[in-house]
């Protein structure tokens, strides 16, 4: 039951995305067609999956010291793999997330899950957890993606909606900007909870290890 | 080949990192809340992209491509730049005190910040040569600097509005962000 928890709770309590605000490189980037959005959000899905994993499996073998770049290498060995495969097996989608994929290793997701839970627990609820929370950036990426797919081009999916005159703002940068600040206030305004004030240190998953930010005076 | 002008062009405005290329958007919304915070992440992510692309040119065209390992590039930049950010910071610490005080604070948060890495691929991917990189490197972390100073004087303004309840904190900032992006559209065409 406890397990089945950690599954629900990254879906939309603790969205990592939408409530936690982080990851917002590639949920900028990416989203231009529901394709690329949900491409992605599966890519991420697999690396959080093996390197929590893994790094929940090694937690008693890795060094305090080390750990951060232990773990980046863990994360940077299973977007290698994911790179490999994709390129092998879906070009196509290999080729429009281009950069952003081997850009998988810094998303702040997953080094964060590392961090905060795979570090700290079993290797079973280290996995729903990924799982959770993968899924949970998936569906944030899709709907993102799905709303600036069918505003943008007419489409969705690629299959052409009638009736929809399709507005390029939306597929341009600045409509990737607007259109998550309007679903980030419409979870806001659904959840009916107060609106996250800051991004800073506070929704920062390597707080406890950053620095500069104990430095700062720790989180807000 | 593309001429040192069209880079330097394209890195400052029309290619812009965090407007146009979508990469470290976390410090672009962490930092930028006061000038003086944004123009010292702006210089340190400078810095560092600066010294990245110099060290992982002669990596990637000298070692990983000759070997035929080009595929470990990812592994092999990251490593590279966690351990480039380590030691800058602790060379700063020792030789140049005033500047580490200045730039410190946001070196760790370097190297996890895309934009880094982002560049050094790009680099590759571009096939620029060792110039090239450099330059290219050099003006999009002033670029970035740029963009993130300017959206701390946005920022300061859009604090004091009246916006509406549920739009409040994030989400204005975002769309704040898109009305300044809508801005740098203006500036395509001007490599051409």
């Amino acid at each position: 039951m406890s397990n089945f928890k950690e599954f629900t709770k990254g879906l939309i309590k603790e969205n990592p995305t939408l409530v936690g605000l982080l990851g917002m490189c590639p949920t900028l980037a990416v989203t231009t067609t529901a394709i690329n959005g949900l491409g992605m959000g599966l890519a991420t899905t697999f690396v959080l999956l093996g390197s929590n994993i893994v790094i929940s499996l090694l937690k008693n073998v890795i060094p305090k010291s080390v750990k951060l770049p232990c773990y980046i290498v863990i994360i940077a060995g299973f977007v290698t793999l994911i790179e490999m495969l994709m390129k092998g097996y879906l070009p196509d989608l290999y080729k429009s997330l281009g950069t952003f994929l081997s850009l998988i290793t810094v998303n702040c997701i997953i080094l964060g899950r590392a961090e905060m839970f795979a570090s700290k627990n079993k290797v079973i609820p280290s996995i729903m957890d990924a799982l959770g929370m993968g899924l949970g950036f998936t569906l944030a990426l899709t709907i993102m993606a799905s709303v600036r797919e069918i505003f943008g081009a007419g489409a969705w999916f690629g299959i052409k909606i009638p009736y929809i005159q399709s507005l390029t703002l939306f597929i341009l940068p600045a409509g990737g900007f607007f259109v998550l600040g309007c679903v980030i206030a419409a979870v806001n305004k659904l959840s009916d909870k107060k609106p996250p004030q800051e991004i800073g240190c506070s929704s920062c998953p390597s707080r406890e290890s950053c620095s500069s930010c104990q430095s700062e005076g720790g989180a807000k | 080949m593309k001429g040192i002008f069209a880079i330097m062009l394209a890195a400052l405005l029309t290619d812009n990192f965090v407007l146009s290329k979508f990469m470290g958007i976390c410090p672009f919304l962490g930092v930028s809340k006061k000038a003086s915070s944004s123009l010292g992440m702006g210089a340190a992510v400078t810095f560092v992209m600066v010294c990245a692309s110099v060290v992982t040119y002669p990596i990637y065209h000298f070692i990983l491509d000759p070997l035929g390992i080009t595929y470990l590039r990812t592994i092999a930049f990251i490593l590279i730049i966690a351990l480039f950010v380590q030691l800058v910071e602790t060379a700063l610490k020792k030789l140049m005190p005033p500047l580490y005080n200045a730039l410190g604070v946001y070196l760790p948060l370097i190297t996890t910040n895309c934009a880094v890495l982002g560049l050094t691929i790009l680099n590759i991917d571009n096939e620029y040569t060792f110039g090239q990189s450099v330059i290219n490197a050099f003006f999009s972390g002033i670029g970035f600097l740029m963009v993130l100073l300017i959206f701390s004087g946005v920022r300061s303004r859009v604090e004091e509005a009246d916006v509406p309840e549920t739009f409040k904190g994030v989400p204005a900032t975002l769309i704040a962000a898109a009305i300044l992006s809508l801005s740098f559209i203006g500036f395509s065409g001007l490599g051409n």
